[in-house]
């Protein structure tokens, strides 16, 4: 039998699978093109460009009783850049914003194609396009990418949120490098992403209003951002709410520094707590 | 040569030389259509059916080149099948409106079809829109076309009321291409109505005496049974 793809280590026998010390898992020889899979079946490609999104800022979206908000936790790599530079949230449509984690380039082709399609629907149809289908759209091209070995998946995941116009339904999508899309009451992707959910998770997202969501958020992204590894950050917020006529806006500017400065006293609470205990 | 359209040797287009009349109500639509398609003098079909359906709740009164409007049906049913796929529920009346102005208005040099999409949905309920040759798109709380409308413009401005019933509506619908029918010698056969609410779209056939008829009409001759 080939040795091609085995390693033992530990007792531990994985088929295409190597682990090399503490870093993690390789696929040996099945993970050099999107065109091949292992022998248990995965292409690692996509798990390669899930894991690009892993190690990126968080991105959150939340779906609450009248509209959605997106927010991002935009990393200060350094003072001589302009804040307003990198933007992380953006506009699709009318109603419609979309939020983006991973590799920046990539992310910024996928807001571009949104964009198009959205451009190209309101074109033919004459209405904006729904949120379902843009996501649906987004996924399809995503997953196009995971099929030929002359290209490689995208290194983002994004997150598309808006109120529907026919309706004044709001929705949240992620739409992943996989090709997947999936609907969501709250979404966040990103290194921070598993605290985030956490944090959602304990919120009644049904019956909040957007500017009691926007408080929330502010705190959820001030709660998962490290600050020993990571240096300071911006909280990028938008939303789609009756305050904007139901259109994508960038949260006016003094909600969110109201909403900073209520996320920074609930932490300080917090860490006055800890110093008590010791 | 004597012939079709006493135009020797010239054949005419087959054209639905016709009455086709919309009006919108609260809670729906009533379409009407004359059923006479002509080439030049000869009637080839007494008896054809006007009124198209597109797809979801929407329909359409076709008039001018018969051959132009079917194959313009035929693209936007095709089209609005390809959207319910993607929609997974029936696209709204104005969608589909504005994809067969689309066809009109790319094809605006080559196209002779005045046209008029009525339905139903849930986001607009009833309504009407028009479509005359060249491609615009405009939505009217009524609509007529074709040659018969003509003689009936007169009727419609003075009678229209708004705030009518469905019943009403029906009955306004059939006197406005009866007294087109009654006039234009391109219109004429049977009248055929849609009526479209929330509950879907129901068809009318009107014949012979349940057609109106106006004061100047020869009585039926006494030994007519």
């Amino acid at each position: 039998e080939s040795n091609l793809g085995r390693r033992k280590e530990g007792g531990k026998e994985e088929k295409g699978v190597a682990r090399v010390g503490n870093m993690s898992s390789v696929g040996t020889g099945y993970d050099l093109s999107a065109s091949t899979f292992s022998p248990d079946g995965r292409v690692f490609q996509i798990n390669y460009a899930l894991k690009a999104v892993e190690n990126s800022s968080t991105s959150v979206a939340l779906r609450v009783k009248d509209g959605v908000i997106l927010g991002a936790e935009k990393l200060v790599i350094s003072k001589m850049i302009s804040p307003e530079s990198g933007r992380r949230v953006h506009m699709v449509d009318h109603g419609i914003g979309v939020a983006i984690s991973g590799f920046v380039a990539d992310a910024r082709q996928l807001v571009a194609r949104c964009q198009e399609e959205a451009f190209s629907y309101r074109d033919i149809f004459g209405s904006t396009i729904p949120v379902r289908v843009l996501a649906q759209r987004m996924a399809n091209y995503m997953q196009v990418y995971t099929l030929y070995s002359y290209v490689r998946p995208f290194g983002a995941s994004i997150l598309i949120a808006g109120v529907d116009e026919e309706n004044h339904q709001p929705q949240v999508f992620q739409v992943e490098p996989t090709g997947i899309t999936v609907g969501c009451f709250g979404a966040a992707i990103g290194k921070g992403r598993q605290s985030a959910k956490t944090e959602m998770e304990k919120l009644d997202l049904a019956n909040l209003t957007c500017e009691e969501a926007v408080k929330e958020l502010a705190k959820i992204i001030h709660t998962i951002h490290d600050d020993i590894k990571d240096k300071n950050f911006i909280l990028e917020l938008g939303w789609v709410s009756p305050q904007s006529n139901y259109k994508y806006e960038r949260v006016p500017r003094e909600l969110v520094a109201q909403a900073e400065k209520a996320a920074k006293e609930a932490l300080g609470d917090l860490s006055d707590m800890e110093e008590e205990d010791i | 040569r004597g012939g079709w359209g006493g135009m020797a040797g010239q054949a005419q287009a087959v054209s639905t030389g016709t009455t086709i009349v919309a009006v919108a109500f609260d809670g729906g639509v009533v379409l009407g259509a004359d059923s006479r398609v002509s080439t030049g003098t000869y009637v080839s079909n007494r008896a054809s059916d006007k009124i198209t359906p597109l797809g979801g709740q929407a329909f359409l009164c076709r008039s001018g080149s018969a051959a132009d409007t079917e194959a313009i049906s035929d693209y936007v049913r095709h089209f609005v099948r390809q959207h319910e796929g993607e929609l997974q529920e029936d696209p709204d009346v104005a969608t589909v409106a504005r994809m067969a102005m689309s066809i009109n208005y790319q094809n605006k040099d080559r196209l002779m079809g005045a046209m008029i999409v009525a339905g139903w949905d849930a986001h607009e309920g009833g309504q009407v829109w028009s479509l005359p040759i060249g491609g615009t798109l405009v939505r009217t709380p009524w609509a007529i076309d074709g040659s018969g409308s003509t003689y009936i413009w007169g009727f419609l401005d003075s009678e229209y009321r708004e705030g009518m019933t469905e019943a009403e509506t029906v009955e306004f619908v059939k006197t406005a291409v009866a007294l087109a029918m009654a006039r234009d010698g391109s219109s004429g056969g049977v009248i055929r109505t849609v009526t479209v609410t929330a509950e879907g779209s129901k068809r009318g056939l009107f014949t012979g005496k349940s057609i109106p008829q106006f004061q100047d009409e020869l009585p039926e001759p006494a030994w007519v049974r």
